[in-house]
Protein backbone atom coordinates (compact mmCIF):
# COMPACT_ATOMS: atom_id res chain seq x y z
CA UNK A 1 0.00 0.00 0.00
CA UNK A 2 1.35 3.45 -0.75
CA UNK A 3 0.73 5.79 2.04
CA UNK A 4 1.33 9.68 1.69
CA UNK A 5 4.27 8.92 -1.30
CA UNK A 6 5.62 6.15 0.99
CA UNK A 7 5.28 2.42 -0.17
CA UNK A 8 4.93 0.29 3.06
CA UNK A 9 4.31 -3.94 3.09
CA UNK A 10 2.87 -5.52 6.06
CA UNK A 11 1.83 -8.47 6.98
CA UNK A 12 -1.63 -8.15 8.85
CA UNK A 13 -4.94 -10.47 9.49
CA UNK A 14 -7.86 -9.83 7.04
CA UNK A 15 -9.82 -8.76 9.69
CA UNK A 16 -7.89 -5.62 10.76
CA UNK A 17 -9.89 -2.35 9.50
CA UNK A 18 -7.67 0.09 7.50
CA UNK A 19 -7.79 2.79 10.33
CA UNK A 20 -5.99 0.45 13.10
CA UNK A 21 -3.48 -0.44 9.89
CA UNK A 22 -2.68 3.16 9.36
CA UNK A 23 -2.43 4.14 13.15
CA UNK A 24 -1.12 1.58 14.60
CA UNK A 25 0.72 -0.46 11.93
CA UNK A 26 2.02 2.72 10.47
CA UNK A 27 2.11 5.12 13.21
CA UNK A 28 0.18 7.49 11.63
CA UNK A 29 -1.89 9.14 14.61
CA UNK A 30 -3.39 12.25 12.74
CA UNK A 31 -6.59 9.84 11.46
CA UNK A 32 -8.78 9.75 14.42
CA UNK A 33 -10.65 6.22 15.70
CA UNK A 34 -14.05 7.62 16.84
CA UNK A 35 -17.72 6.34 16.58
CA UNK A 36 -16.62 3.12 15.06
CA UNK A 37 -19.55 2.79 13.13
CA UNK A 38 -18.94 4.96 10.06
CA UNK A 39 -21.26 7.48 11.34
CA UNK A 40 -18.75 10.60 12.55
CA UNK A 41 -16.03 10.93 9.92
CA UNK A 42 -12.95 11.31 12.01
CA UNK A 43 -11.27 8.28 10.75
CA UNK A 44 -12.12 9.82 7.08
CA UNK A 45 -8.77 9.39 4.41
CA UNK A 46 -8.54 8.84 1.36
CA UNK A 47 -8.41 5.61 -0.61
CA UNK A 48 -7.31 5.91 -4.45
CA UNK A 49 -8.04 9.44 -4.72
CA UNK A 50 -11.85 8.99 -3.02
CA UNK A 51 -12.40 9.62 0.85
CA UNK A 52 -13.79 7.07 2.82
CA UNK A 53 -14.87 6.25 6.45
CA UNK A 54 -11.57 4.19 7.65
CA UNK A 55 -13.63 2.45 10.53
CA UNK A 56 -15.57 0.96 7.80
CA UNK A 57 -12.85 -0.88 5.43
CA UNK A 58 -10.48 -3.66 5.84
CA UNK A 59 -6.68 -2.79 5.25
CA UNK A 60 -6.80 -5.93 2.92
CA UNK A 61 -9.28 -4.21 0.60
CA UNK A 62 -6.78 -1.34 -0.01
CA UNK A 63 -3.91 -3.69 -0.64
CA UNK A 64 -1.92 -2.22 -3.89
CA UNK A 65 -4.05 1.19 -3.12
CA UNK A 66 -2.92 4.81 -2.87
CA UNK A 67 -3.68 6.14 0.44
CA UNK A 68 -3.71 9.77 1.61
CA UNK A 69 -3.95 10.86 5.09
CA UNK A 70 -3.77 14.28 7.09
CA UNK A 71 0.17 13.63 7.66
CA UNK A 72 -0.16 13.88 3.49
CA UNK A 73 -2.21 17.41 3.03
CA UNK A 74 0.90 19.24 3.91
CA UNK A 75 3.66 19.73 1.32
CA UNK A 76 7.56 20.64 1.76
CA UNK A 77 6.83 22.73 4.55
CA UNK A 78 3.61 24.58 3.54
CA UNK A 79 0.10 23.61 4.91
CA UNK A 80 -2.84 23.14 2.29
CA UNK A 81 -4.97 25.98 2.35
CA UNK A 82 -7.71 23.69 3.85
CA UNK A 83 -5.12 23.56 6.88
CA UNK A 84 -4.75 27.08 6.80
CA UNK A 85 -8.26 28.01 6.42
CA UNK A 86 -9.09 25.98 9.96
CA UNK A 87 -6.29 27.96 11.75
CA UNK A 88 -7.35 31.37 10.48
CA UNK A 89 -11.16 30.75 10.82
CA UNK A 90 -10.64 28.74 14.65
CA UNK A 91 -12.43 25.49 12.36
CA UNK A 92 -11.54 23.79 15.41
CA UNK A 93 -11.57 23.54 19.30
CA UNK A 94 -10.98 19.93 20.63
CA UNK A 95 -9.48 18.87 16.90
CA UNK A 96 -10.60 15.20 17.54
CA UNK A 97 -12.94 16.03 13.81
CA UNK A 98 -10.58 18.07 12.29
CA UNK A 99 -8.21 15.41 10.22
CA UNK A 100 -11.37 13.68 8.87
CA UNK A 101 -13.20 17.44 8.34
CA UNK A 102 -9.75 19.03 6.27
CA UNK A 103 -9.86 15.10 3.99
CA UNK A 104 -13.06 15.77 3.10
CA UNK A 105 -12.78 19.33 2.63
CA UNK A 106 -9.68 18.88 0.23
CA UNK A 107 -11.82 16.62 -1.73
CA UNK A 108 -14.49 18.65 -2.08
CA UNK A 109 -12.55 21.52 -3.20
CA UNK A 110 -10.55 19.20 -5.89
CA UNK A 111 -13.56 18.32 -7.32
CA UNK A 112 -15.59 21.95 -6.40
CA UNK A 113 -13.33 24.55 -6.13
CA UNK A 114 -16.01 27.10 -5.40
CA UNK A 115 -18.77 25.80 -3.46
CA UNK A 116 -21.32 28.13 -1.62
CA UNK A 117 -22.13 27.03 1.93
CA UNK A 118 -24.96 24.75 1.42
CA UNK A 119 -22.86 22.93 -1.07
CA UNK A 120 -19.91 22.82 2.30
CA UNK A 121 -22.96 21.65 4.36
CA UNK A 122 -23.98 18.81 1.92
CA UNK A 123 -20.47 17.81 1.77
CA UNK A 124 -19.55 17.58 5.43
CA UNK A 125 -23.04 15.98 6.51
CA UNK A 126 -21.69 12.58 7.08
CA UNK A 127 -18.97 14.28 9.99
CA UNK A 128 -19.98 14.98 12.82
CA UNK A 129 -18.29 17.69 15.37
CA UNK A 130 -19.02 18.46 18.87
CA UNK A 131 -16.98 21.90 19.38
CA UNK A 132 -17.87 24.55 16.48
CA UNK A 133 -21.33 23.99 15.51
CA UNK A 134 -19.97 24.26 12.18
CA UNK A 135 -20.33 27.44 11.32
CA UNK A 136 -16.06 28.04 11.60
CA UNK A 137 -15.98 24.79 9.78
CA UNK A 138 -17.65 25.97 6.93
CA UNK A 139 -15.98 29.92 7.01
CA UNK A 140 -12.74 27.31 6.98
CA UNK A 141 -13.44 25.51 3.80
CA UNK A 142 -15.08 28.93 2.50
CA UNK A 143 -11.69 30.85 3.19
CA UNK A 144 -9.78 28.06 1.16
CA UNK A 145 -11.89 28.23 -1.58
CA UNK A 146 -11.45 32.08 -1.47
CA UNK A 147 -7.78 31.71 -1.20
CA UNK A 148 -7.40 29.35 -3.98
CA UNK A 149 -9.61 31.82 -6.26
CA UNK A 150 -7.23 34.55 -5.30
CA UNK A 151 -4.23 32.58 -6.16
CA UNK A 152 -5.51 31.89 -9.69
CA UNK A 153 -6.48 35.37 -9.82
CA UNK A 154 -2.40 36.61 -9.07
CA UNK A 155 -1.26 34.29 -11.37
CA UNK A 156 -3.52 35.40 -14.18
CA UNK A 157 -2.38 38.46 -13.50
CA UNK A 158 1.22 37.42 -13.39
CA UNK A 159 0.70 36.08 -16.56
CA UNK A 160 -0.90 39.04 -18.42
CA UNK A 161 1.63 41.70 -16.98
CA UNK A 162 4.66 39.25 -18.30
CA UNK A 163 2.62 39.29 -21.60
CA UNK A 164 2.48 43.38 -21.69
CA UNK A 165 5.82 43.72 -20.83
CA UNK B 1 -13.43 -1.44 20.02
CA UNK B 2 -15.30 -3.33 17.64
CA UNK B 3 -13.38 -5.92 15.90
CA UNK B 4 -14.88 -8.15 13.28
CA UNK B 5 -14.24 -11.99 14.13
CA UNK B 6 -11.68 -13.79 12.23
CA UNK B 7 -12.24 -14.01 8.38
CA UNK B 8 -10.68 -15.27 5.05
CA UNK B 9 -9.80 -12.69 2.13
CA UNK B 10 -9.91 -13.33 -1.48
CA UNK B 11 -10.16 -11.09 -4.14
CA UNK B 12 -11.83 -12.14 -7.36
CA UNK B 13 -10.06 -11.18 -10.42
CA UNK B 14 -13.44 -11.53 -12.60
CA UNK B 15 -17.19 -12.71 -12.44
CA UNK B 16 -16.24 -16.31 -13.02
CA UNK B 17 -13.80 -16.46 -10.10
CA UNK B 18 -16.36 -14.08 -8.06
CA UNK B 19 -19.01 -17.24 -8.07
CA UNK B 20 -16.65 -20.27 -8.13
CA UNK B 21 -15.04 -18.45 -4.90
CA UNK B 22 -18.97 -18.34 -3.59
CA UNK B 23 -19.67 -21.69 -3.86
CA UNK B 24 -18.20 -22.12 -0.73
CA UNK B 25 -21.13 -22.07 2.55
CA UNK B 26 -20.21 -18.96 4.81
CA UNK B 27 -19.12 -17.10 1.97
CA UNK B 28 -19.92 -12.95 2.17
CA UNK B 29 -19.80 -10.73 -1.28
CA UNK B 30 -17.66 -7.45 -0.02
CA UNK B 31 -17.99 -4.17 -1.70
CA UNK B 32 -18.64 -1.30 -0.69
CA UNK B 33 -19.21 -2.93 2.67
CA UNK B 34 -20.61 0.08 4.63
CA UNK B 35 -23.47 -2.42 5.80
CA UNK B 36 -21.57 -6.01 6.05
CA UNK B 37 -18.04 -4.40 8.10
CA UNK B 38 -20.18 -2.96 10.93
CA UNK B 39 -22.44 -5.87 10.99
CA UNK B 40 -19.43 -7.98 10.98
CA UNK B 41 -17.62 -5.90 13.74
CA UNK B 42 -20.50 -6.38 15.97
CA UNK B 43 -20.57 -9.75 14.92
CA UNK B 44 -24.40 -9.75 13.49
CA UNK B 45 -22.57 -11.63 10.31
CA UNK B 46 -19.50 -13.36 11.02
CA UNK B 47 -18.67 -15.38 7.36
CA UNK B 48 -15.91 -17.60 6.85
CA UNK B 49 -14.61 -15.85 3.74
CA UNK B 50 -15.04 -12.93 2.38
CA UNK B 51 -14.85 -12.24 -1.89
CA UNK B 52 -13.91 -8.57 -2.94
CA UNK B 53 -15.61 -7.61 -5.69
CA UNK B 54 -14.65 -3.90 -6.47
CA UNK B 55 -12.25 -5.31 -8.53
CA UNK B 56 -14.67 -6.09 -11.18
CA UNK B 57 -15.17 -3.51 -13.48
CA UNK B 58 -17.51 -4.87 -15.70
CA UNK B 59 -20.54 -4.83 -12.91
CA UNK B 60 -19.72 -0.92 -12.08
CA UNK B 61 -21.68 0.28 -15.12
CA UNK B 62 -25.37 2.70 -15.67
CA UNK B 63 -26.24 2.34 -19.12
CA UNK B 64 -29.78 2.86 -21.36
CA UNK B 65 -29.87 -0.31 -23.60
CA UNK B 66 -33.02 -0.09 -25.19
CA UNK B 67 -36.04 0.41 -23.43
CA UNK B 68 -34.45 -1.15 -20.31
CA UNK B 69 -32.09 0.82 -17.92
CA UNK B 70 -29.23 -1.23 -16.56
CA UNK B 71 -27.30 -0.34 -13.60
CA UNK B 72 -24.42 -2.66 -12.34
CA UNK B 73 -24.62 -4.24 -8.99
CA UNK B 74 -21.32 -2.40 -8.31
CA UNK B 75 -22.49 1.08 -9.50
CA UNK B 76 -21.72 3.13 -6.38
CA UNK B 77 -24.66 5.83 -4.93
CA UNK B 78 -22.39 8.47 -5.87
CA UNK B 79 -22.85 7.52 -9.74
CA UNK B 80 -26.50 6.60 -9.48
CA UNK B 81 -27.16 10.17 -8.08
CA UNK B 82 -24.47 11.29 -11.05
CA UNK B 83 -26.19 9.33 -14.02
CA UNK B 84 -28.06 11.97 -16.26
CA UNK B 85 -29.20 9.11 -17.98
CA UNK B 86 -30.99 7.57 -15.10
CA UNK B 87 -32.27 11.04 -13.22
CA UNK B 88 -34.00 11.95 -16.79
CA UNK B 89 -35.87 8.74 -17.24
CA UNK B 90 -36.39 8.26 -13.13
CA UNK B 91 -36.03 11.21 -10.79
CA UNK B 92 -37.41 8.62 -8.10
CA UNK B 93 -33.30 7.48 -8.27
CA UNK B 94 -31.65 10.63 -7.58
CA UNK B 95 -34.22 11.46 -4.83
CA UNK B 96 -33.49 8.74 -3.22
CA UNK B 97 -30.18 8.66 -3.40
CA UNK B 98 -29.79 11.82 -2.33
CA UNK B 99 -31.33 10.92 1.26
CA UNK B 100 -29.11 7.53 0.90
CA UNK B 101 -26.58 7.64 3.69
CA UNK B 102 -24.26 10.68 3.30
CA UNK B 103 -22.33 11.45 0.71
CA UNK B 104 -18.67 9.75 1.88
CA UNK B 105 -20.87 6.93 2.11
CA UNK B 106 -22.32 6.99 -1.03
CA UNK B 107 -18.71 7.38 -2.76
CA UNK B 108 -18.31 3.43 -1.47
CA UNK B 109 -21.82 1.96 -1.31
CA UNK B 110 -23.13 -0.04 -4.34
CA UNK B 111 -26.75 -0.82 -5.89
CA UNK B 112 -26.25 -4.38 -5.83
CA UNK B 113 -25.02 -4.10 -1.91
CA UNK B 114 -28.02 -2.54 -0.94
CA UNK B 115 -30.41 -4.56 -2.67
CA UNK B 116 -28.68 -7.55 -1.09
CA UNK B 117 -27.83 -6.31 2.00
CA UNK B 118 -31.79 -6.62 2.59
CA UNK B 119 -32.28 -3.54 5.24
CA UNK B 120 -35.93 -3.67 5.82
CA UNK B 121 -35.47 0.03 5.81
CA UNK B 122 -33.68 0.29 3.01
CA UNK B 123 -33.97 2.81 0.17
CA UNK B 124 -33.52 1.19 -2.97
CA UNK B 125 -35.23 -1.34 -2.34
CA UNK B 126 -38.56 0.78 -2.36
CA UNK B 127 -37.35 2.47 -5.48
CA UNK B 128 -36.58 -0.36 -7.49
CA UNK B 129 -40.35 -2.31 -6.02
CA UNK B 130 -41.73 0.95 -7.64
CA UNK B 131 -40.73 1.08 -10.42
CA UNK B 132 -40.50 -3.31 -11.46
CA UNK B 133 -37.04 -3.08 -11.79
CA UNK B 134 -35.93 -7.16 -12.19
CA UNK B 135 -32.60 -8.96 -10.69
CA UNK B 136 -29.72 -10.22 -12.83
CA UNK B 137 -28.53 -12.89 -11.00
CA UNK B 138 -25.49 -14.40 -12.04
CA UNK B 139 -24.22 -18.56 -10.86
CA UNK B 140 -21.61 -20.43 -13.62
CA UNK B 141 -23.80 -22.37 -15.28
CA UNK B 142 -26.05 -19.33 -16.35
CA UNK B 143 -27.83 -16.51 -14.99
CA UNK B 144 -31.39 -15.96 -14.28
CA UNK B 145 -33.62 -12.93 -13.60
CA UNK B 146 -36.04 -12.64 -10.59
CA UNK B 147 -38.18 -9.46 -10.29
CA UNK B 148 -37.65 -7.14 -7.42
CA UNK B 149 -40.38 -7.63 -5.81
CA UNK B 150 -39.69 -11.60 -5.69
CA UNK B 151 -36.14 -10.54 -4.36
CA UNK B 152 -36.55 -9.95 -0.79
CA UNK B 153 -37.37 -13.29 1.06
CA UNK B 154 -37.48 -10.93 4.33
CA UNK B 155 -35.52 -9.41 6.55
CA UNK B 156 -31.55 -9.33 5.82
CA UNK B 157 -32.17 -12.50 3.42
CA UNK B 158 -32.80 -12.72 -0.40
CA UNK B 159 -33.37 -15.34 -3.28
CA UNK B 160 -29.29 -14.71 -4.12
CA UNK B 161 -28.57 -18.38 -3.37
CA UNK B 162 -24.85 -19.82 -2.80
CA UNK B 163 -22.72 -19.45 -6.03
CA UNK B 164 -24.73 -16.76 -7.36
CA UNK B 165 -23.96 -12.75 -7.43
CA UNK B 166 -26.36 -10.07 -8.09
CA UNK B 167 -24.88 -8.94 -11.30
CA UNK B 168 -27.26 -5.97 -12.38
CA UNK B 169 -30.90 -4.66 -12.51
CA UNK B 170 -32.48 -3.61 -15.00
CA UNK B 171 -35.39 -1.20 -15.03
CA UNK B 172 -38.20 -0.87 -17.85
CA UNK B 173 -37.98 2.56 -19.23
CA UNK B 174 -41.59 3.25 -20.52
CA UNK B 175 -43.20 6.39 -22.14
CA UNK B 176 -45.31 8.98 -20.21
CA UNK B 177 -44.35 7.97 -16.47
CA UNK B 178 -42.78 10.41 -14.12
CA UNK B 179 -41.15 8.87 -10.65
CA UNK B 180 -40.30 10.88 -7.18
CA UNK B 181 -39.49 9.40 -3.95
CA UNK B 182 -40.45 10.91 -0.12
CA UNK B 183 -38.11 9.87 3.01
CA UNK B 184 -38.66 11.21 6.71
CA UNK B 185 -35.80 10.86 8.52
CA UNK B 186 -34.51 12.46 12.49
CA UNK B 187 -31.02 13.09 10.81
CA UNK B 188 -28.62 13.53 7.84
CA UNK B 189 -27.23 10.48 6.72
CA UNK B 190 -30.33 8.11 8.85
CA UNK B 191 -32.27 5.25 8.55
CA UNK B 192 -35.48 6.13 6.79
CA UNK B 193 -38.47 6.55 9.74
CA UNK B 194 -40.56 6.05 6.79
CA UNK B 195 -40.30 6.70 2.81
CA UNK B 196 -42.40 6.37 -0.22
CA UNK B 197 -41.77 5.97 -3.41
CA UNK B 198 -44.08 6.41 -6.84
CA UNK B 199 -43.75 5.74 -10.46
CA UNK B 200 -47.12 6.80 -12.64
CA UNK B 201 -47.61 6.50 -15.93
CA UNK B 202 -50.80 8.76 -17.45
CA UNK B 203 -52.63 8.67 -20.76
CA UNK B 204 -55.66 10.96 -22.28
CA UNK B 205 -55.65 14.73 -22.14
CA UNK B 206 -53.56 16.92 -20.23
CA UNK B 207 -56.50 18.55 -18.00
CA UNK B 208 -57.43 14.86 -17.35
CA UNK B 209 -54.70 12.12 -17.19
CA UNK B 210 -55.70 8.93 -16.88
CA UNK B 211 -53.66 6.45 -14.76
CA UNK B 212 -52.33 3.86 -16.88
CA UNK B 213 -49.82 1.65 -14.01
CA UNK B 214 -48.99 2.99 -10.81
CA UNK B 215 -46.11 1.41 -8.89
CA UNK B 216 -45.59 2.53 -4.91
CA UNK B 217 -43.10 1.46 -2.80
CA UNK B 218 -42.28 1.94 0.74
CA UNK B 219 -39.63 1.34 3.29
CA UNK B 220 -39.01 0.67 7.07
CA UNK B 221 -42.91 0.19 7.57
CA UNK B 222 -43.33 -3.41 6.82
CA UNK B 223 -44.92 -3.21 3.27
CA UNK B 224 -44.62 -6.91 1.96
CA UNK B 225 -41.81 -7.07 -0.70
CA UNK B 226 -41.44 -2.80 -0.27
CA UNK B 227 -45.20 -2.31 -2.21
CA UNK B 228 -48.22 -1.12 -1.55
CA UNK B 229 -50.28 -3.56 -3.71
CA UNK B 230 -53.18 -2.14 -2.48
CA UNK B 231 -53.10 1.29 -3.51
CA UNK B 232 -51.50 0.49 -6.91
CA UNK B 233 -54.49 -1.38 -7.60
CA UNK B 234 -56.76 1.16 -6.71
CA UNK B 235 -55.37 3.59 -8.59
CA UNK B 236 -54.90 1.92 -11.86
CA UNK B 237 -57.70 3.64 -14.81
CA UNK B 238 -58.71 6.21 -12.18
CA UNK B 239 -57.56 9.84 -12.96
CA UNK B 240 -54.55 11.28 -11.53
CA UNK B 241 -56.04 14.08 -9.19
CA UNK B 242 -55.67 14.85 -5.93
CA UNK B 243 -58.59 13.39 -4.31
CA UNK B 244 -57.36 9.48 -6.04
CA UNK B 245 -53.58 10.51 -4.12
CA UNK B 246 -55.10 11.02 -1.33
CA UNK B 247 -57.63 7.57 -1.62
CA UNK B 248 -54.59 5.85 -2.70
CA UNK B 249 -52.50 6.84 0.45
CA UNK B 250 -54.99 6.23 2.92
CA UNK B 251 -54.98 2.64 1.14
CA UNK B 252 -51.21 2.12 1.74
CA UNK B 253 -51.33 3.99 5.23
CA UNK B 254 -53.70 0.84 6.23
CA UNK B 255 -52.19 -2.05 4.32
CA UNK B 256 -48.22 -1.60 5.85
CA UNK B 257 -47.15 -2.74 8.96
CA UNK B 258 -45.14 -0.49 10.56
CA UNK B 259 -43.40 -1.23 13.85
CA UNK B 260 -43.24 0.70 17.10
CA UNK B 261 -39.62 1.81 17.88
CA UNK B 262 -37.32 4.64 18.92
CA UNK B 263 -38.42 6.15 15.42
CA UNK B 264 -41.71 6.75 16.61
CA UNK B 265 -45.24 4.57 17.16
CA UNK B 266 -47.39 2.91 14.74
CA UNK B 267 -50.02 5.75 14.20
CA UNK B 268 -47.06 8.06 13.83
CA UNK B 269 -45.65 5.73 11.22
CA UNK B 270 -48.81 5.13 9.27
CA UNK B 271 -49.32 9.17 9.31
CA UNK B 272 -46.40 9.29 7.44
CA UNK B 273 -46.97 6.56 4.89
CA UNK B 274 -50.16 8.41 3.66
CA UNK B 275 -48.62 11.89 3.89
CA UNK B 276 -45.13 10.66 1.74
CA UNK B 277 -47.02 8.45 -0.61
CA UNK B 278 -49.28 11.11 -1.88
CA UNK B 279 -46.75 13.72 -1.68
CA UNK B 280 -44.62 11.09 -4.02
CA UNK B 281 -47.92 10.77 -5.93
CA UNK B 282 -48.29 14.10 -6.52
CA UNK B 283 -44.70 14.54 -7.55
CA UNK B 284 -44.44 11.63 -9.87
CA UNK B 285 -47.47 13.20 -11.39
CA UNK B 286 -46.19 16.30 -12.17
CA UNK B 287 -42.74 14.89 -13.21
CA UNK B 288 -44.72 12.86 -16.02
CA UNK B 289 -43.19 13.59 -19.37
CA UNK B 290 -45.57 13.70 -22.03
CA UNK B 291 -45.04 12.12 -25.26
CA UNK B 292 -44.50 14.40 -28.19
CA UNK B 293 -47.46 13.19 -30.54
CA UNK B 294 -49.58 14.00 -27.65
CA UNK B 295 -48.43 17.52 -27.42
CA UNK B 296 -49.05 18.30 -31.12
CA UNK B 297 -52.33 16.65 -30.87
CA UNK B 298 -53.18 19.50 -28.60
Amino acid sequence: MTVNGTEYAREVEPRLLLIHFIRDELGLTGSHWGCDTSNCGSCVMWLDAKPVKSCTLLAAMADGGTVRTVEGLERDGVLDPVQQGFIECHGLQCGFCTSGMLMTARWLLDHHPDPDEAEIREAISGQLCRCTGYENIVRSIRWAADRAAEHAADRAADRAAGETS
Amino acid sequence: MQVPSHVEYERATGVEHALSLLSRPETRVVAGGHSLIPMMKLRLAQPELLVDINGLAELAFITLDGDQLRIGALARHADLLDSAVAGHHFPIFHDAERVVADPIVRLWGTVGGSLCQADPSEDLSAAFAATRATAVIRRLDGERTVPVREFHLGPYETVVGRGELLAEVRVPVRPGTGSAYEKVSRRVGDWSVAAAGAVLELAGPAERPLIVSAGIGLTAVGAEHFVAAQAEDFLRGRVADEESFAAAAAIAAEHCHPAADQRGPEDFKRHLVAELTARALRRAADRVTRPAADRVAR
